[in-house]
């Protein structure tokens, strides 16, 4: 049997002893063009999970394994590369560098890829025209909406192609309306691309749009049916 | 939401915050703390020098209303006769004041005194001697001031040797007068004695007098038939006389305080600017929760009066300190040799440092006037729109308004010294540099346009970064070129003046020995005999003997250096800047200094009086010279016109040429074997002299070097906190940099890469602005300061290392801000709103 793009195996994480843990042996796994939502109320540790998945956070014990790579014994720059070379983040306060027009912005992590200029104009210009805004290119972020501006932090989520693209509460500061489109948007250049998606999310609306859905719940995820 | 209510929250707000953020707190205070320790520091130093001279003053002029004063050498004593029959007169004290030169070497200030009638004028000084007064009348007594026995070691029975000219007399010390009844060294003697021993029989140097009741001093000045050279001088004008001596080098002094205070006054601004801009969401909050603008403004000051308080009180105990360690330490004058007292205590008066305190609170709140100002305007809505970054500083300033300042400046540069003082110099700089600091934003975004965009993405960042928020890097900036420029342009100031210094002692040390009697001596000189017997010496090809004294051109002015010196033809050997075309012939020729041309109007051509034997000498000004040795005014005439005119044959000074392999030790053995003066005869090579000439003054640069170094470093304190301030409200940004790949040291090199170019750009705006403010220090403020010119000279190598500091400087306290804005986790960044 194939290895899953992501795996996650008995993962706890612990922020002081003498509180119980935030995840306590969470398992499971990620194959490649799935798009996976992650629900749970606000403090229960889903973006602490998020965080640890992205080697942002270390944790106390489990493995994570990216296409096959064991990143919990990696030190931080090799993870920083790993990040760089196969992981896209969209965040909730879209982060958008305000000094940066938008195709710039975009092209960052292709830049710190190294690509050739050509290649990188033809990926930025390509992954604008997939999020709608090739017009908005040379605009800076403060010319652009609120969901214009998720539609930028995608697009840079996605420019590199990445394996895993991770997404924190990307609707949080949207209204209903453009936040179905970037959900739908997201979804769909993910699987286009033929990387996996995990969306992080409190809002049932927004887990809907995903293959699959887990509840983390009391320190462990359970599947959960989504109407 | 009532009034009282939302200046309540306000406060309450910013009281938390600041209890919140107190590394915050700690910067701004401690940059207001130097800013007013430096000019406390200053003040106080100067405020107590001042004392002291006027104690002194008074000490030595007691009640006297009027004293009438002559120049080296006195005036003689038939007018004291005169002047005690006058019936305005109640009382006249006569007075010999004479520098006497001691055996051992050094000199002392000796007066000789009418000790019946001067204790009616000066009843402090003179009372403890009253039960000595027949011991004191004795030919050889001598009565010592506690100071100069103890300097001298010498108490009561011991005996003083005093050198006056070719003999040594011995004087026998017979009082020593209690601590605290005269600070200074001193020794009285009676006047007779001291005419007798010092050499100065039939004359006076002084008279005291106190005026009958009624008699108004300034009429009565008016109306003495006094012999040329002699003035009658009130104890207001004596003390302002003695003040203005050290009055541009006070000046310059309180001038560099008040420029480390503007620095740690822009170091408030940038800190409240930045500040603010980091809270903009908090009090776009309270705005829209119902505190109105001026309550929010009124906040924003309050603080800034808290700090700038606890900045002022803190700098001003530090400035006592300061002022008491150099008092202790240097003495008044900060070891410039301008002053002769020993411990002189700091004078303060509680209203005095509550002014300062004042004053820190003042700056403070000028700082963060135009920040609460921008914070009070801002638009809630648009600041609690997720995304917006802000901007501490949206240029609003007219470039208009920077063009005026600028010519406005310009013009002031070419403005006359405002009673001697070159005031307009001063607002020349100030105006120069504020016009060049609301240009900022527009030299900086254009020099980072000229740069090419690179190919490399962290370096394209930092550079866009730079772009795209010049608005918000023009605050660290600004303060880079503040200080900077201030630096540049007096390191510019400061090499011209060594560099025309170290050709002119060249020019003026042409000889290979120098020879001198004592630094200040009345009573030793060399004689015509000995100007023959040097000229017949071993190994000496010729010898110059000169004679140098004091006279007094003007009542209100210090007195005039007069030196009489051979003039071998055209004025061989003096740096002449200026020549008369067409001197009257009949006369005598005169050569002045700048200082004379400046103060007296002794131009080229001019008529000049000198008074010599005590008449009114006219002679023609046939040239002027530079004159760094004296800045109240230097007269070089013919040394046989003198002479002639003086009818006598003294010398204080001379060169002495050596032979082709003479060597100077052995020739100086021959001279002293010769002379026989004892250690009162100074002999110094020319090499000698000139090293420790540059010696001097570069120690009476030390002390600018130091206010000038706290002055940049509170700017740098301020470029590294804008930094901090900068990077911490760039958390977000760095975390998310951080998740899409960049590792940390790559975020730290980033900010580093800022901080370098923001350095570069600074730096090379600074040295243009510095080199602009150095023309009105080179051309404007030290000329009308000391009366004197300067060839501009720019140190290019120094000038360029100091920039390299900077930019390094700059580079390493982005670096150090990076360190601290990345140290947090990216992932608690990246979920801080912006």
């Amino acid at each position: 049997m194939a290895e899953p793009l992501l795996r996650i195996d008995g993962l706890v994480r612990r922020f002081r002893p003498d509180r119980p843990p935030v995840l306590d042996g969470v398992s499971f796994t990620l194959d490649a063009g799935e798009y996976v939502a992650i629900m749970g109320e606000s403090g229960i540790g889903k973006s602490t999970l998020l965080n640890v998945i992205a080697g942002l956070d270390r944790p106390d014990a489990g493995s994570v394994r990216l296409d096959g790579r064991e990143l919990t014994t990696l030190d931080d720059d090799a993870l920083t590369l790993v990040r760089r070379h196969s992981m896209g983040f969209v965040f909730q306060a879209f982060h958008v560098l305000p000094y940066l027009s938008v195709a710039k912005n975009v092209a960052l992590p292709i830049e710190l890829l190294g690509r050739p200029p050509a290649t990188v104009a033809e990926r930025v210009r390509a992954v604008l025209a997939a999020v709608g805004l090739e017009e908005a290119a040379a605009r800076l972020p403060r010319e652009l909406s609120g969901g214009e501006l998720q539609r930028v932090a995608i697009a840079r989520a996605l420019v590199h192609g990445p394996r895993l693209v991770l997404a924190d509460e990307p609707t949080g500061n949207l209204d209903p309306r453009s936040a179905a489109q970037v959900l739908a948007l997201l979804r769909n250049q993910v699987k286009a691309q033929g990387g996996a998606g995990l969306l992080i999310t409190h809002s049932r609306a927004a887990a809907a749009s995903a293959d699959r859905v887990y509840e983390l719940d009391g320190r462990t995820l359970r599947p959960l049916a989504v109407a | 939401m009532d009034r009282d209510g939302g200046t309540r929250i306000a406060l309450a707000v910013f009281a938390a915050q600041l209890r919140d953020r107190p590394l915050r707190l700690v910067v701004a205070i401690v940059a207001i703390a130097l800013g007013i320790a430096l000019t406390a520091g200053v003040y106080l130093l100067n405020e107590s020098a001042l004392a002291e001279f006027g104690r002194a003053t008074r000490e030595l002029a007691g009640t006297a209303d009027l004293a009438v004063r002559g120049g080296r050498g006195g005036f003689p004593e038939e007018l004291y006769a005169e002047l005690a029959r006058r019936p305005e007169v109640r009382v006249a004290s006569p007075v010999v004041e004479r520098e006497v030169s001691l055996a051992a070497g050094g000199t002392l200030p000796v007066r000789g005194i009418d000790p019946f009638v001067a204790g009616a004028l000066q009843p402090a000084l003179y009372a403890s001697l009253a039960r000595h007064l027949l011991t004191l009348l004795e030919p050889d007594a001598i009565a010592l001031s506690a100071r100069a026995a103890a300097e001298l070691r010498v108490g009561r029975g011991g005996v003083l040797a005093v050198r006056v000219a070719e003999d040594v007399r011995r004087l026998r010390v017979v009082v020593v007068l209690p601590e605290g009844v005269y600070a200074g060294r001193l020794g009285i003697m009676d006047i007779g004695s001291a005419q007798w021993t010092l050499g100065a029989l039939g004359r006076l140097d002084r008279i005291d007098l106190a005026l009958a009741p009624g008699v108004d001093a300034g009429r009565f000045r008016a109306t003495l038939p006094l012999p040329a050279g002699v003035d009658a001088v009130t104890p207001a004008m004596e003390e302002g006389r003695a003040t203005s001596l050290t009055r541009a080098y006070r000046v310059n002094l309180d001038m560099l305080a008040l420029v480390a205070l503007l620095t740690g006054a822009f170091l408030v601004f940038a800190s409240q600017a930045l500040a603010l801009l980091r809270r903009r969401q908090q009090l776009a909050l309270l705005r829209a929760l119902g505190v109105r603008r001026f309550e929010v403004r009124l906040a924003v000051l309050a603080e800034a009066a808290l700090v700038g308080a606890a900045g002022g009180a803190l700098g001003t105990a530090l400035g006592w300190l300061v002022a008491r360690g150099v008092l202790a330490t240097l003495g008044a004058d900060l070891g410039a040799g301008l002053f002769d007292s020993a411990a002189v205590p700091v004078v303060a008066s509680p209203l005095l440092l509550a002014a300062f305190v004042g004053l820190g609170v003042l700056v403070a709140v000028a700082g963060a006037w135009l920040p609460a100002a921008r914070a009070a305007a801002a638009p809630p809505a648009r600041a609690l729109r997720a995304g917006d970054a802000g901007s501490p500083g949206e240029a609003d300033a007219s470039p208009w308004l920077a063009v005026a300042l600028l010519a406005a400046g310009s013009g002031c540069a070419f403005g006359p010294p405002v009673r001697g003082l070159p005031l307009f110099g001063y607002a020349s700089i100030a105006l120069l540099l504020l016009g060049a600091v609301l240009l900022v934003p527009a030299f900086a975004g254009r020099a980072l346009a000229w740069l090419p965009p690179p190919r490399r993405p962290l370096p394209a960042l930092v550079l866009a970064k730079l772009r795209e928020g010049i608005a918000q890097s023009a605050v660290s900036l600004a303060a880079i070129v503040v200080s900077f420029s201030l630096m540049v342009a007096m390191a510019i100031m400061v090499h011209s003046f060594r560099d025309s210094f170290d050709r002119w002692l060249g020019e003026v040390l042409p000889a290979d020995l120098y020879l001198r009697i004592g630094p200040a001596s009345d009573t030793s000189y060399l004689t015509a005999g000995d100007a023959a017997l040097l000229a017949t010496l071993p190994g000496v090809a010729r010898a110059e003997l000169r004679r140098s004294l004091t006279v007094s051109l003007a009542p209100e002015r210090p007195p005039v250096t007069l030196i009489a010196r051979p003039l071998a033809g055209a004025a061989a050997g003096l740096p002449l800047v200026e020549r008369a075309s067409n001197p009257d012939p009949a006369l005598p020729f005169a050569y002045v200094s700048e200082g004379m041309r400046d103060l007296y109007g002794a131009v080229p051509g001019a008529v000049l009086e000198l008074p010599i034997g005590g008449v009114a000498r006219r002679f023609v000004v046939a040239g002027v010279w530079r004159d760094y040795a004296r800045s109240n005014g230097t007269v070089v005439i013919e040394r046989s016109t003198f002479e002639a005119l003086a009818g006598e044959q003294r010398y204080s000074e001379g060169g002495v040429w050596l032979l082709p392999r003479a060597t100077v030790a052995a020739v100086a053995d021959r001279i002293r074997t010769a002379l026989r003066i004892g250690p009162a005869l100074q002999l110094v090579a020319a090499g000698d002299l000139k090293r420790r000439s540059l010696a001097a003054f570069d120690r009476a640069f030390a002390i600018t070097y130091a206010l000038e170094a706290v002055a940049v470093g509170i700017g740098l304190l301020g470029v590294g906190f804008a930094f901090a301030m900068q990077a911490l409200a760039r958390r977000a940004e760095f975390g998310m940099l951080r998740h899409v790949g960049l590792r940390r040291r790559d975020v730290v090199a980033m900010l580093s890469g800022e901080g370098a170019l923001l350095g570069a750009v600074g730096a090379g705006y600074g040295l243009l602005v510095g080199a602009v403010l150095s023309l009105v220090l080179v051309y404007t403020v030290n000329r009308q300061s000391f009366h004197w010119s300067l060839d501009y000279v720019v140190p290019l190598g120094q000038l360029g290392l100091i920039a390299l500091v900077l930019v390094a400087s700059s580079a390493l306290t982005a670096c150090l801000a990076g360190r601290l804005a990345t140290g947090d986790s990216a992932v608690r960044a990246v979920r801080e709103d912006w």
